[in-house]
């Protein structure tokens, strides 16, 4: 079983308590009803689905029931790591830089 | 909340409206592990922000904890840590939480949560084998002392899991779960090898 670290509980918990709830830093337009239908496309349906890093929201479902965001590796299903909703996308990953 | 009063005040109930709190009374005893239910409580649903926590704690009587996996208790009230602004606060000394909250001015939201919720108790030396039939939770010493409470899963239910001592635990399901989380624990308590 995978373990996950919630940042909001501190501490690494089990994955049966999580659930994925999609690709994260997807910001919402202000002025939704002014989106051309090709904008509003792209928010809605268009998922970058990369293969390796992946920034994710997860949420801690049977815990906190927080939400937070997550950097998963879709080759390896490893986190990278996870950090609090609201925060910005890491701009380094540990580990990285090699 | 009126309710709640009422209720204590009605007299003695006559037998065709007697209230009946699911299992009330069952309990099973495997080798080095018993699993019962445990009597009624007043139960209470806390979300707030941090801002008012100072307030409710006061009215509570009970200092509203801040940091995960974590309980305060005082006087036969228990008030556990589920999340950044969300508690349960449990009496079992037959007080109202609610009634203490309505007072309180500061931004919060409390909700009555006594009749749906019930407590299983778990105790002997095989209590944490016993509970991690179902829950993938660490429950050693180190990583779950006594005192520790954390939301979490047991089998397919959600539950909210207390360490009342070392080989003690409290078990909060939701009522209509009841059956199902009392019958896990029981085959849980006997393939518990001690």
């Amino acid at each position: 079983m995978l373990l996950i670290r919630c940042p909001y509980c501190e501490e690494e918990r089990p994955e049966l308590e999580f659930r994925n709830a999609g690709e994260a830093h997807i910001a919402r337009s202000a002025n939704m009803a002014g989106e051309s239908d090709d904008d509003f496309e792209k928010f809605f349906f268009i998922r970058s689905n990369p293969k390796g890093i992946i920034y994710e929201r997860w949420r801690h479902m049977h815990g906190c029931a927080r939400f937070f965001n997550a950097v998963r590796d879709t080759v390896t299903d490893k986190f990278v790591m996870t950090y609090k909703a609201g925060e910005p996308k890491p701009s380094k990953l540990p580990g990285a830089g090699k | 909340m009126a309710k709640a009063a009422a209720r204590k005040t009605a007299p003695a109930a006559s037998p065709s409206v007697e209230r009946r709190p699911a299992l009330t009374g069952r309990s099973t005893t495997a080798a080095g592990v018993k699993v019962e239910v445990l009597p009624p409580a007043e139960r209470m649903s806390l979300r707030a922000p941090e801002a008012s926590v100072a307030a409710l704690s006061k009215a509570l009587g009970v200092t509203l904890p801040k940091k995960p996996k974590t309980l305060a208790s005082k006087g036969g009230r228990t008030a556990l840590w589920l999340g950044p602004d969300e508690w349960l606060v449990i009496d079992e000394a037959g007080n109202d939480p609610l009634a203490d909250c309505a007072g309180v001015s500061a931004l919060h939201s409390a909700v009555g949560i006594s009749h749906r919720n019930i407590a299983i108790a778990v105790t002997g030396a095989g209590a944490a084998a016993t509970i991690n039939a179902g829950c993938p939770q660490d429950l050693s010493l180190d990583a779950f002392p006594v005192g520790a409470a954390s939301r979490t899963i047991l089998g397919k239910t959600e539950i909210v899991l207390l360490r009342t001592a070392a080989d003690a635990f409290r078990v909060e399901c939701w009522r209509s779960f009841s059956d199902y989380v009392f019958t896990f624990l029981s085959e849980g308590s006997r393939d518990a090898a001690v």
